[in-house]
């Protein structure tokens, strides 16, 4: 193995490094904050010869996608950038990219969505396009922003697989902050991923085929179920290529990672990057005695349901963290824990928090209140407000 | 000053940076449309350095929704106050930066000019998506260097010339299209006016230069987009009634100034060449010939 290189970098360039070192082909990309350095960094490769690739800058992001599904169906490797508005834009296209089973890589700088207009960080921008067939992941820190948008490429590459892939890292928190990264070598990259052919064919004059096609009832479903199945199936390859990674490069990722859940009566699930601040809180009250533990989520789609079931069957109560909200229930991630438990005799009460909308900080003091508030209807027995919104300002509060 | 100008209708104590091309065109624009006017605003460095809740810099009606619609909401407003009833005299315009115009809100834009609605669609042209940080556009000129076509080993920068988004609007055969610039006011009022004036759909496409994106001092601005208009990088013309084979040329530079004079004041052209800016000059020389100067 080669050595890996120590930088300093923004969340931004950790994904841009990381999609450079995957070799891509072409690039369409539109601007949007958080997301914009992804492109500019390609943009300088480029412009440097430090990449053999070719960007097309467009002039929306639903062009950014159909460019990307343009590409990839005659075979190249496409990545993206993009982020709230801009994933919204191209939402049409992310059901069509799916449902083609082109591995095409989108970078995420997650951001809440207009109205009101926020550029900050929450996670509605991907959650809201949790239906549209793509594997999302989720980074804690830059590392993971770097090395799953490799991850993501090997995987949605797998012939057992062929889906999309999103990699979101949090607005602002992840892509405009600097920390220290470990940069795989290129030729170890390379062995790890060696160059994208499709296995089922693609838009070549020499065996014609059509991409696309009217999907009568008669296959519609049929067609769907096969799509549907490949995201099913995919834990296991997920599985394997994260080991293998870990083999080649020294780093564990798991769709789910526990911590200090073994003998916790009380577990917080998080995604993104409030997870570091989640731990610390943690930590502390485990000094003090608390019997708490930690679970992150990697992978939101596929939903890692049997682990989560593995981790925290046995805990007394889950409170599930929700850095996006679906009007008139509550949070994505709390919805999925909810229905995974649904046909089991023994699992935990469960509560949700909503935090973190539009960039609103999460402190360590509200993992505490999160946990202390999950432990009294466990001690009650019964859940009385089943969402609640944290760190609000009490005023707009009834 | 009429009567309509006695209240300013943009508010100063917005957010944009010193010597912004947009505040004063802004500035000049509203008065001219009095209060009487009901906008839509793309997002951009105009929306977000003016509508910071809660406070706002307009003393007029303005919703903004996204980035790449202005002119369709613009639509609906003015077939709504139609549909209601209202006598009509209420202007409807739709503000849009170059991206918001040139690039992402085109398809918006066309919409709204074939249908003919009577909406007045101003575009604010600082040559660059510059809310999000100075990516390259398709009204970026040859040569300039943004973030998303930086000037490198490889590349001179930006490598397509600016796209003709006022002679386009113009095929539409709406009833006014007009260029104008922040250092020509009486002229940019005077052309607002006749956009508003006319029975159906008008464009006005200030140029706007921006001294963060082009990187030049905050004072020369105004100077800038004079030049612009002094060597022929950016004409100022008027159609009326779809009438695109005979443009009338609103001002003639007496004597055209070398376009280097223009580049050299701004760093985004900073690693030019004179082979470049030859190239750049005989562009510009072709182009004068076709309008007819
Ligand atoms: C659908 C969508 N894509 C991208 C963005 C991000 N974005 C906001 S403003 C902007 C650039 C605006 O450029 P321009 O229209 O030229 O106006 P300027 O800021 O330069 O005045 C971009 C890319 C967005 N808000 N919505
Ligand atoms: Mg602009």
């Amino acid at each position: 193995m080669g050595e890996q290189k120590g930088l300093t970098i923004q969340g931004n360039m950790a994904t841009a490094l990381g999609a450079k070192l995957c070799r891509p082909d072409v690039i369409p990309a539109y601007p949007i904050t958080p997301s914009t350095l992804f492109p500019e960094k390609i943009s300088e490769y480029i412009a440097d010869g430090e990449l053999d690739a070719s960007m097309i800058r467009v002039e929306s992001e639903h062009s950014a996608m159909s460019a990307c599904i343009g590409a990839s169906s005659i075979g190249a490797r496409t990545c993206t950038a993009s982020a709230s508005q801009g994933i919204a834009l191209m939402h049409e296209m992310l059901f069509i990219a799916s449902g083609m089973r082109l591995p095409i890589v989108m970078a995420v700088g997650n951001r809440a969505l207009s109205a009101p207009i926020n550029i900050w960080a929450d996670h509605q921008d991907t959650i809201a396009s949790r239906d549209s067939g793509w594997l999302q992941f989720y980074a804690e820190k830059n590392q993971e922003g770097l090395d799953l948008m490799i991850l993501a490429f090997k995987i949605a590459e797998d012939e057992r697989v062929l889906l999309p892939a999103m990699v979101g890292i949090d607005g602002f928190v992840l892509t405009h902050t600097v920390e220290g990264v470990k940069v795989p070598a290129q030729e170890d990259v390379d062995e790890f991923l060696p160059p994208y052919e499709p296995p089922h064919g693609k838009l070549d004059p020499k065996e014609p085929m059509t991409f696309g096609s009217l999907g009568t009832p008669e296959y519609y479903q049929e067609l769907k179920y096969d799509q549907v199945e490949a995201m099913d199936k995919s834990p296991e390859v997920i599985d394997e290529i994260f080991e293998e990674f870990e083999k080649e490069f020294g780093r564990e990722y798991n769709r789910i990672t526990p911590y200090k859940c073994d003998d916790a009566e009380i577990i917080l699930l998080t995604m993104g990057s409030m997870t570091g601040t989640a731990r610390a809180a943690v930590d502390e009250m485990r000094e003090d005695g608390e019997k708490v533990g930690l679970a992150k989520l990697t992978v939101f789609r596929p939903f890692p349901g049997d682990l989560l079931k593995e981790i925290a069957g046995d805990a007394k109560g889950l409170a599930v963290v929700d850095r996006n909200i679906s009007p008139g229930f509550g949070g994505a991630v709390f919805a999925e824990s909810a229905g995974i438990f649904i046909n089991e005799k023994k699992k935990p009460l469960m509560k949700n928090f909503i935090v973190g909308l539009g960039g609103r900080e999460i402190f360590k003091k509200n993992f505490k209140e999160m946990y202390k508030k999950t432990k009294k209807s466990v001690e009650k027995g019964s859940v009385d407000k089943m969402v609640e919104w944290i760190n609000m300002d009490e005023k707009v509060m009834r | 000053m009429s009567e309509k100008e006695d209240k300013e209708m943009f508010a100063s104590g917005h957010r944009m940076c010193a010597g912004c091309g947009e505040g004063i065109a802004m500035r000049t624009i509203l008065n001219e449309a009095g209060p009487n006017t009901i906008a839509t605003v793309a997002t951009g460095c105009l929306e977000v350095t003016t509508t910071a809740y809660p406070q706002t810099s307009w003393e007029i009606p303005l919703i903004h929704s996204a980035f790449e619609n202005a002119a369709s909401v613009a639509s609906g407003i003015e077939v709504a106050l139609k549909q209601m009833d209202k006598k009509g005299e209420t202007n409807i315009m739709s503000f849009a930066g170059d991206g918001g115009t040139f690039d992402i809100g085109f398809q918006a834009l066309s919409g709204m000019f074939e249908r003919k609605h009577n909406v007045t669609h101003i575009c604010l042209d600082n040559e660059a998506y510059m809310n999000t940080g100075i990516q390259r556009c398709s009204s970026t000129p040859y040569g300039a260097s943004t973030t998303t076509s930086p000037a490198g080993k490889f590349s001179i920068g930006e490598d397509r010339p600016k796209k003709p988004l006022a002679r386009i609007s113009a095929a539409h055969d709406i009833p006014y299209v007009a260029t104008a610039t922040i250092a020509h006011i009486k002229d940019l009022k005077k052309k607002v006016r006749k956009a508003l004036d006319a029975d159906g759909p008008a464009l006005v496409h200030v140029f706007a230069p921006c001294p963060t994106g082009w990187r030049h001092a905050s004072n020369d601005s105004v100077e800038l987009a004079r030049l612009a208009v002094e060597t022929g990088v950016f004409v100022l013309w008027e159609a009326e009634d779809g009438e695109i084979c005979d443009l009338n040329i609103t001002h003639k530079p007496k004597e055209r100034k070398p376009v280097g004079e223009y580049l050299k004041k701004q760093r985004r052209f900073a690693h030019l060449t004179e082979e470049h800016i030859e190239k750049i000059q005989k562009e510009i020389d072709e182009k004068c010939e076709q309008y007819g100067f």
